[in-house]
């Protein structure tokens, strides 16, 4: 797009798919922020009326609001500390040349293959079940009391379940970080001296934190609306002890059936996103460019 | 101290023997030209005195000590690599500084070596800079002076002018003798390059096939190649070696003469052909003789002002003393 005429062609050639793109965001936040407004429920819809903040003050004022976003930001920092951590120990061993790479390799990338709320199932009734999942067992192995993962963890269980989904996303993207070092830098390090802990500290690791960067910025992206784990497990409970705010804002629409506070949710979560998003290209954002 | 000593060093690859059992001698304070074809084995070699490779036998001797088992970082030996090899996300001071940090060289004594080596390569204006931000030459420089500073027993050198434009390359060529003069550090040097063989060594080592062809000063490899293969690489333009009568006549399978030993005339001489390519280069000019009867193009070098062109007929008379004469197995007949 070197000279003007086509420039501006251009611009006119891209402008529909812009202008679609921004109608599909603006009329749904639009439509949110509107009904965040509004006295709706859906038990008694002819009742409609001006609300004013008043779905902000009662879902801020409700007790949960709180817990949600605690429970939501320890769920974003919990999966995103295993996963990075993992998939940098996963993706170091997986880069070594082993007999069936391939294979290990499709393994460690299977669990990304499985849907949500199957894998937040299967290890519901197959490997955290307090009688016949694969913990219990191992427990009573040992001769232990099997763990109620879901009663007496259940963020903790959440944490971990998601993370087993996210640690192939981690441990793909380090992986191909991993690949590009520079295999003359490693060995000039070590002619340097530097043993294999330095030279992970002082060259993998800042050669990775591009990689690493992305890891963090996407899946904060995917872990601010994690949704389906909960409800196949623990239902948000006991009490508030596993609601995030997403969950917080799914049981003001569905079971409550109060569109205005849900929408005031909606609001209140886009916002700290924001908030969140910030934040984080403040502290890794500078590695991107 | 850097006498670095190679005793029976093999390298096999699976099943493939990169470089059979070799014999070699460093002396201290030498530079060391490894030169060959590629895959002659000569990196790898580089590799094995460096201990980026484990030998498959045999035993390296660093000042009279046994190194064959001994890691790269404690051997004593410095290495500076064709991709330079850098740190890119740390500054020239600390791409410099990196292995006294990892022998926990004391602070005073860090940034004195620092300063010391940057004065010595013209880096001092460029050491809070990236290695991204610097040009090839300086790049080059920067690995130098990160070897430098662990005032090693020897440098090895691994092709490192290779990604230079040609003529940044016979700057650093320059740079990089003047710093053995200045330090009289053993040097072990690998390149393809014949010409950087030729400026820089004290000694050097041409190899074939991980074999040694020969070893010895440039002037004893220009004068006396032991066989065809060294007299065909070393020198440039290459020897022209003839076969047939024309080297009969001198009792050899193949006799070899230098461009430079080959005088040209208009007029009389021993072997008469038609000039094919002239290269007019000022100072010298090449021909490519033709139709001499011989077995191949005959190369000459003459002088610059020579007023000879393209079609013209030539008599060429070798120098009979500057006669290289091979047997049939291409060694050199004394």
């Amino acid at each position: 797009m070197a000279t003007r005429q086509t420039a501006s062609l251009a611009r006119l050639m891209r402008a529909p798919a812009i202008i679609l793109l921004l109608i599909w965001m603006i009329v749904p936040l639009g439509m949110t922020l509107y009904y965040s407004f509004l006295n709706y429920n859906l038990l008694n819809p002819t009742g409609t009326s001006w609300a004013g903040w008043f779905n902000y003050q009662y879902f801020y004022s409700d007790p949960a609001f709180f817990d949600a976003i605690w429970n939501t930001l320890a769920l974003v920092l919990g999966v995103l500390t295993i996963t990075v951590v993992g998939g940098i120990a996963i993706a170091l061993l997986i880069d070594k040349p082993i007999f069936g790479q391939g294979i290990v390799r499709i393994l460690v990338i299977s669990p990304f293959f499985v849907m949500p709320p199957v894998a937040a199932l299967i290890w519901k009734n197959m490997i955290m079940h307090p009688s016949y999942g694969v913990f219990a067992d191992i427990a009573r192995f040992f001769g232990a009391q099997p763990v109620d993962w879901f009663a007496q963890f259940p963020l903790t269980s959440i944490i971990i379940i998601v993370a087993w989904q996210w640690l192939p996303f981690a441990t793909l993207i380090l992986l191909t970080a991993l690949q590009s070092l520079d295999g003359e830098q490693m060995e000039a390090a070590e002619m340097d001296g530097a043993g294999s802990l330095s030279r992970f500290i002082h060259l993998t690791l800042p050669h990775m934190a591009r990689a690493i960067t992305v890891v963090i910025l996407i899946q904060t992206i995917f872990l601010l609306g994690i949704y389906a784990e909960i409800l196949v497990t623990t239902n948000g409970g006991p009490g508030n002890a596993s609601t995030n705010l997403t969950y917080l804002i799914y049981r003001a629409a569905r079971l409550n059936f109060d569109i205005g506070g849900a929408a005031a949710g909606g609001i209140i979560a886009v916002i700290l996103a924001n908030i969140v998003a910030v934040f984080l290209m403040r502290a890794v954002g500078k590695n991107l460019d | 101290m850097g006498r670095i000593t190679l005793e029976n060093v093999t390298k096999r690859f699976g099943d493939v023997e990169v470089i059979p059992p070799l014999n070699l001698d460093i002396e201290d304070g030498e530079f060391v030209v490894f030169v060959g074809p590629s895959g002659c084995g000569k990196s790898t070699l580089l590799r094995l005195i460096a201990g980026l490779e484990d030998t498959s036998g045999g035993q390296i001797l660093i000042d009279g000590n046994d190194a064959t088992d001994t890691p790269p970082a404690r051997r004593g030996l410095a290495m500076v690599f064709q991709s330079y090899a850098l740190y890119p996300h740390m500054s020239v001071r600390k791409n410099i500084a990196f292995p006294m940090r990892m022998a926990n060289v004391d602070q005073a004594e860090q940034d004195r070596r620092i300063a010391a080596a940057a004065a010595a390569l013209n880096l001092t204006d460029y050491l809070d800079r990236r290695p991204g931000q610097l040009s090839g030459g300086q790049r080059q420089r920067v690995a130098i002076g990160r070897a430098i500073v662990r005032e090693p027993a020897a440098f090895l050198f691994d092709e490192p002018l290779s990604n230079l434009d040609a003529a940044l390359r016979v700057g650093m060529r320059l740079e990089i003798s003047e710093l053995h003069q200045r330090l009289k550090t053993t040097m072990i040097y690998v390149t393809h390059d014949q010409v950087e063989a030729m400026t820089m060594a004290d000694k050097i080592v041409v190899l074939r096939a991980g074999h040694i062809e020969q070893v010895g000063s440039p002037m004893d490899l220009y004068r006396t190649p032991r066989n065809l293969f060294v007299a065909g690489f070393i020198g440039s333009p290459k020897m022209n070696l003839i076969t047939g009568p024309a080297a009969a006549d001198h009792d050899a399978t193949t006799i070899g003469v230098r461009p430079e030993h080959i005088k040209v005339s208009a007029t009389e001489g021993t072997w008469k052909g038609r000039i094919g390519v002239s290269e007019h280069l000022g100072s010298d000019t090449f021909f490519y003789i033709e139709d001499t009867g011989l077995s191949e193009t005959i190369t000459v070098r003459a002088g610059g002002e020579i007023d000879l062109h393209h079609g013209d007929t030539v008599w060429l008379t070798p120098d009979p003393t500057k006669i290289h004469r091979f047997d049939a197995q291409g060694d050199r007949i004394a």
